[in-house]
């Protein structure tokens, strides 16, 4: 029985392992070309590990003409998004999460619901709107694009982080004479602190991945964000460098995939909390 | 429930007040903006005067009257239909065989499903070139050389429609599977054990264990997870815009997203594209009821 059931483990074992490497075979890819040198890269038989590793690719893709400045654009566009949607969010999340009110299910509704619209179907009306306003072509145009879906998305998580602390904690301060503000500082901010961070890492993800709208709205090379920039890169005459479009592409992905190593099991299931239990 | 909920007169109005006036500006204008973009004549002569031509319903005719739109609404439901299918069959077994394994290899799997999970869009499309390119991409060579399945040398992959597409599908549903196998998997984990051996004494086969229990208990969350799929693989605009080439979009491989994007902006006919942005709209929030009350429940009791 205990043999059978080992044996039947290997097996699974085994196939995780395939899966694993069919899986991350990309991302591997994508780093083993970035550190070969063009001859292992041109060739038809391809060598799987880099021999003489080379960081040659890293140096022409940072100096590479506005991966600087559009990786400042990026930081701005996101540090700006993440700030503004963070504060207003939280306040509106504290409301969902402790009042009751009229109006409540209706702002739930659109708060899940304008996560759901498509960014595609938006992309017009939101540049003539932002044409007439002389705000395309503009860092700020994006983000007030950006916190389309950004606010939602944080007053949605956040709402879920506030509603995790014990209202016990909350109502123990009061009692102990603390004014409602003292106990939202003193209790509710730290405990809610944790949440925070990762709904910001979240939200920080989403735009500095965002693509479409940055795309449609900023035209200058000066002026894009950092995916535009890589999504450019394809060079225009016969030979494509790739080696310098992975080793761009490994740069643009580190932030991201550290960050989201950071915060992914805090935040992976807000999108179905409760499914199960509801 | 709501009743534990406190009143609090006007406070709980004054904090969500930032979020509505900010959404009201940034996106309830704009829809505004939408259904009267879709009721003008709007080119690029109208963009510059900022003015547009009243023209009824005439911009919904032309689009309801166009076989392209249709060919794109079958090519984009076939689209979603396939991706999502893909995501959610490969996602489930995955989130399985994430139960059976033994701890080093789920570690292993779930490292590599969160580095999966965490790739730009935009990184990922780029990898996918350069692995399906047909000089001397990795697909090519694996296929010809290492698997002999056939002659694989210097194929074009983008040159059909329809390789095209298997190609944006392969992307995609790489992209998709690490959200539906952690979630689910995570959701296997919160079935209760005292469930499982109960069917177990009473001598329930493991199929029935599995069907009985297990999948009662986890529905609501393959539900759940199909609606959101459907939702973003209905509206996807970045992976075939970029894999198959902004230069290579056509009447004859458009999608919903990149159809209105280039009658849009390709064609400078807004009022157009706006037309065909409601339409896609009001299709995608149909599709989006069953998730939007789902969660709205979550919402209510939690």
């Amino acid at each position: 029985m205990s043999g059978r059931r080992a044996r039947g483990r290997l097996g699974w074992n085994a196939l995780g392992i395939v899966i694993f490497v069919v899986l991350v075979f990309p991302v591997f890819w994508m780093l083993s070309t970035s550190l070969k040198d063009n001859d292992q890269i041109s060739s038809f038989t391809p060598t799987w590990f880099p021999r003489h590793p080379t960081l040659q690719h890293f140096e022409d893709a940072i100096h590479r003409q506005y991966f600087w400045t559009d990786v400042g654009n990026s930081a701005i566009v996101v540090l700006a998004t993440v700030a503004i949607a963070l504060v207003l969010s939280f306040l509106a999340a504290i409301a969902l999460a402790k009042y009751g009110f009229s109006g409540r299910k209706l702002f739930i509704v659109l708060v899940i619901g304008i996560q759901m619209l498509p960014q595609a179907g938006l992309i017009i009306p939101l540049y003539i709107v932002l044409a007439g306003r002389h705000q395309v072509n503009t860092l700020t145009g994006v983000i007030l694009v950006y916190l389309t879906f950004a606010l939602p998305f944080c007053v949605w998580t956040l709402r879920g982080f506030v509603l995790g602390i014990p209202k016990e904690l909350e109502e123990a301060a009061m009692v102990d004479g603390s004014t409602r503000l003292g106990a939202f500082v003193r209790i509710l901010l730290p405990l809610v602190a944790p949440g925070l961070v990762a709904t910001a890492v979240f939200a920080f993800i989403t735009s500095w991945n965002e693509f479409i709208f940055a795309n449609t709205l900023l035209h200058s090379g000066n002026k894009q964000t950092i995916t535009v920039w890589l999504s450019f890169l394809y060079g225009g005459n016969r030979f494509v460098d790739w080696g310098q479009i992975m080793a761009a592409s490994t740069l643009i992905a580190i932030p991201v995939v550290i960050f989201f190593l950071l915060v992914q099991r805090r935040i992976s299931f807000g999108l179905t909390t409760g499914a199960v239990k509801g | 429930m709501t009743g534990r909920r406190i009143a609090g007169g006007s406070v709980p109005y004054l904090l969500v007040l930032p979020v509505v006036l900010v959404l009201a500006a940034i996106l309830g204008y704009p829809i505004y903006y939408l259904v009267k973009l879709s009721l003008q004549k709007y080119g690029l002569l109208e963009l510059v005067q900022h003015h547009g031509e009243y023209i009824g319903l005439d911009n919904f005719r032309t689009v309801l009257h166009d076989p392209v739109f249709w060919h794109v609404l079958l090519r984009t439901v076939v689209f979603t239909a396939v991706n999502v299918g893909l995501t959610m069959v490969l996602g489930t077994l995955g989130a399985l065989l994430l139960v059976r394994v033994s701890t080093w290899v789920r570690l292993l799997l779930t490292t590599g499903l969160v580095l999966v999970w965490a790739m730009p869009p935009v990184v990922a499309v780029q990898v996918w070139s350069w692995m399906t390119n047909s000089e001397n991409g990795v697909l090519n060579y694996i296929l010809t050389d290492v698997l002999h399945v056939g002659n694989y040398f210097q194929h074009n992959w983008y040159e059909t429609t329809f390789s095209q597409y298997s190609m944006v599908t392969s992307l995609v549903v790489w992209g998709a599977i690490p959200f539906v196998t952690i979630t689910v998997y995570a959701a296997l984990s919160q079935v209760p054990h005292e469930l499982v051996e109960a069917a177990q004494i009473d001598g329930a086969r493991a199929w029935r264990i599995f069907k009985d229990v297990t999948l009662t208990v986890l529905m609501p969350v393959p539900m759940l997870l199909t609606s959101l799929s459907i939702i973003w693989d209905f509206g996807v605009f970045t992976q075939p815009y970029l894999l198959i080439g902004p230069g290579q979009q056509t009447t004859s491989n458009y999608l919903m997203s990149t159809y209105l994007y280039f009658e849009g902006f390709g064609k400078s006919d807004f009022g157009i594209g706006a037309a065909i942005s409601i339409l896609m709209l009001a299709i995608v929030a149909a599709l989006s009821v069953v998730y939007v009350r789902r969660m709205l429940r979550v919402g209510e009791e939690a």
